[in-house]
């Protein structure tokens, strides 16, 4: 019989918690009150932080950034089930997952604002910041998980990419690496539908992306990216997988970026609004609250109470990175040679020193550097 | 003669250029419907067709790699990298495939196709957004590095670029794409690859740039003409690889001094290279060591400080005046 259907595991798709609210309840997982708190204040807070921040980017507050919108239930499903020792690493619209893991909000006003000391991760969680090019951080990850398995420790590396960083031929080596190596690494793909304005059917021709885990020999599963408690199970089970030394998983989370790709973008030369009004329907927190209220969770009152306390904290926030921001620490020009190596070239100090002695000079004769350009 | 922004005679190049021979082709990110992130496809799509505007997957080293297959095949790609930050992933297949093709095959097989992407500092974008690397390029032997200055030269470069039988790096100042306009004559005109130009003439001292960094030289030479009565020459170089510096050795050996202004990171730069040539060829006509005035050997600081790396007109300013009084 030379000639035979070769057998492979099925994809599956996971969704328990649906657009209206209403969960699947043999599906539907055991999670501690505390935990749904947990889940629902960090995807609470990084909602209102980036709607905050768009706000400040239009009123000139804040530089160009991504928004995070849309994409917290893959990022606080997934980011809940690591250990501090654990390691995150993160694309750019993981928000929520960098909030709970003690990144501060002024730390990425911060980022975003172009001050490299919003990209510091905080002490005591192992985190990668922001990784703006597309997809390399996930064999960073790979190598992570591999120097666990070197090392014979136990531990975790979460790391996520979009549908577009599924096309570089990063993702392909990191997966193959995690899957040749067996690392345990968690592979979450944020699939939001659109590389800017490039849709999913310009992107691939594969019905969905769970689905090259089968070409990697790692499980992949394809969950609602919407709905934080199919992400939660999903996640579960794969971070269970690492942690025994089953090796990688890949989790698409199919979602959609219901805002611009960053704030210099423009959907609607892409894309229709009918289309963009019925995933904004279906975005993760209102499903997510009316399960908490039905399942009395949260009483109305204690949610406007959160709301309060979230608005505030943002509030401080902003008015602490805006305050800094013109500080004479973050603010020294000269920082930009202090960290680029353990010691300073004599050369690389020479250029430090050129550079204080013409800012000494101008500062002396009432000009601040300007370029032709930036004015 | 039309006004126009560098943005739009970018545009109009790639239009002309497909109109008058369909073998050309658009390819990259967003190229399409969306018309570029920086609109210099705009009404190409419309027009051309997915056939010769291509959208394609997020990958630059697919896009540069199919590039070279396609241009093997005896279509003429003219890529767009999004940002030139991203063009590293590219650049595997530039340095061993595109730049080599015709040596390797003694002269067999050829890959003309363009790679276009914006680079440089001074629009507060993001991180890996503002780098100002087109000194790799420079050092990669096969490739040709062109940067223009403004509307007009930037049409003319992007048609030679097209034209040229080898691979050819377009990078575009993306800080200046609409900053000024200029008149751009309506019939279609080219500009030889490999050729500076004299953009203001002078006695005095001699100032090298190009790309963005020219506006703060040109800046700093009419500085030094109004306050000091010091007739500046300015060249702008136009194509830094290959580089042609008999415009550079011309003028030194009557000012005698020279500075250079780039925004790219000093060591190994454009600039230590112009010393070297200059030193090669007229070192006992120079009165004094020339300076250079560029970005430092350290990363472009997020936007917040980024103008304190970009050379102003003020540090160019300086530079003359201790070249001048050396």
């Amino acid at each position: 019989m030379p000639r035979k259907p070769i057998e492979l595991p099925q994809i599956e798709y996971l969704s328990i918690l649906d657009e209206d609210g209403v969960v699947d309840k043999e599906l539907e997982p055991k999670i501690s009150n505390d935990d749904l708190k947990c889940l629902y204040r960090y995807m609470l807070l990084a909602r209102r932080t980036d709607e905050r921040m768009l706000m400040m980017q239009r009123q000139g507050r804040l530089g160009t950034f991504p928004q995070s919108s849309g994409h917290e239930a893959i990022s606080m499903g997934s980011v809940i089930h690591l250990k501090k020792s654990d390691w995150h690493v993160p694309a750019y619209r993981e928000l929520a997952g960098l909030l709970y893991r003690g990144w501060s909000i002024d730390s990425t006003l911060l980022y975003w604002n172009g001050y490299e000391e919003g990209a510091r991760p905080p002490e005591g969680v192992n985190d990668l910041p922001v990784c703006v090019p597309i997809a390399s951080q996930l064999l960073h990850a790979a190598g992570i998980g591999m120097g666990m398995n070197i090392r014979d420790e136990k531990g975790v590396v979460m790391t996520y990419f979009g549908d577009g960083a599924s096309s570089e031929g990063d993702t392909h080596e990191a997966m193959n690496f995690a899957a040749v190596y067996q690392a345990p690494v968690v592979f979450m793909c944020l699939n939001n539908q659109y590389a800017i304005s490039v849709p999913l059917s310009k992107q691939m021709r594969n019905e969905t992306i769970a689905q090259r885990a089968i070409a990697y020999g790692m499980p992949g599963i394809r969950v609602d990216g919407n709905d934080v408690l199919a992400v939660y199970v999903a996640t579960k089970e794969a971070v269970e997988r690492a942690r025994k030394g089953e090796g990688p998983t890949l989790i698409e989370g199919l979602t959609y970026r219901f805002t611009p790709h960053t704030t210099a973008d423009d959907p609607k030369r892409y894309r229709s609004e009918e289309e963009c009004k019925l995933w904004t329907k279906r975005e993760p927190l209102h499903r997510f609250k009316k399960y908490l209220l039905d399942k009395g969770v949260y009483k109305e009152a204690e949610l406007t109470a959160l709301e309060e306390e979230l608005d505030a904290l943002i509030k401080a926030a902003i008015a602490r990175m805006e305050q800094a921001s013109t500080s004479e620490e973050l603010m020294n020009p000269l920082a930009m040679f202090d960290y680029l190596y353990a010691d300073m070239p004599p050369y690389l100090n020479e250029q430090r020193e050129e550079l204080r002695a013409h800012l000494e000079k101008t500062k002396n004769a009432g000009k601040s550097p300007q370029h032709a350009s930036a004015k | 003669m039309a006004l126009m922004n560098m943005a739009k005679s970018i545009n109009l190049a790639l239009f002309e250029a497909m109109e008058r021979d369909e073998k050309v082709i658009v390819m990259g990110e967003d190229v399409g419907p969306d018309e570029g992130v920086f609109r210099i496809t705009e009404g190409l799509h419309a027009k051309f067709g997915d056939k010769r505007v291509l959208d394609t997957p997020l990958a630059e080293s697919g896009i540069v790699g199919t590039a070279i297959g396609l241009a093997i095949y005896g279509i003429k790609p003219v890529c767009e990298i999004q940002f030139s930050g991203f063009d590293y992933y590219s650049f595997h297949q530039l340095e061993c495939h595109a730049s080599r093709f015709r040596n390797r095959t003694r002269g067999r097989l050829s890959v003309p196709l363009v790679m276009r992407a914006p680079y440089g500092g001074g629009i507060r974008a993001l991180e890996h957004h503002s780098e100002s690397r087109e000194a790799i390029y420079a050092h990669t032997p096969g490739l040709k590095v062109v940067i223009p200055s403004g509307p007009r030269n930037a049409r003319a470069l992007l048609h030679s670029a097209i034209q040229d039988p080898d691979p050819v790096i377009y990078y575009e100042p993306k800080a200046i794409y609409r900053l000024f306009k200029e008149e751009v004559p309506d019939k279609m005109e080219t500009l030889p690859i490999g050729q500076s130009q004299i953009v203001k003439e002078g006695k005095d001292i001699t100032l090298i740039s190009y790309g963005a960094s020219l506006r703060a030289t040109m800046e700093a030479a009419e500085m030094l003409e109004d306050e000091d009565g010091v007739k500046a020459e300015v060249i702008d170089l136009l194509t830094i690889a290959p580089l042609d510096a008999t415009l550079i050795i011309e003028s030194i050996k009557k000012t005698g001094r020279a500075v250079i202004v780039h925004e790219g990171p000093r060591t190994c730069g454009l600039g230590a290279e112009v010393v070297a040539r200059v030193n090669e060829a007229a070192l006992l006509y120079l009165e004094a060591p020339i300076k250079r005035v560029t970005g430092f050997d350290t990363p472009i600081p997020y936007f917040s400080k980024e103008r304190f790396y970009l050379p102003d007109p003020e540090r160019v300013l300086s530079a003359c005046r201790e070249t001048l009084s050396f």
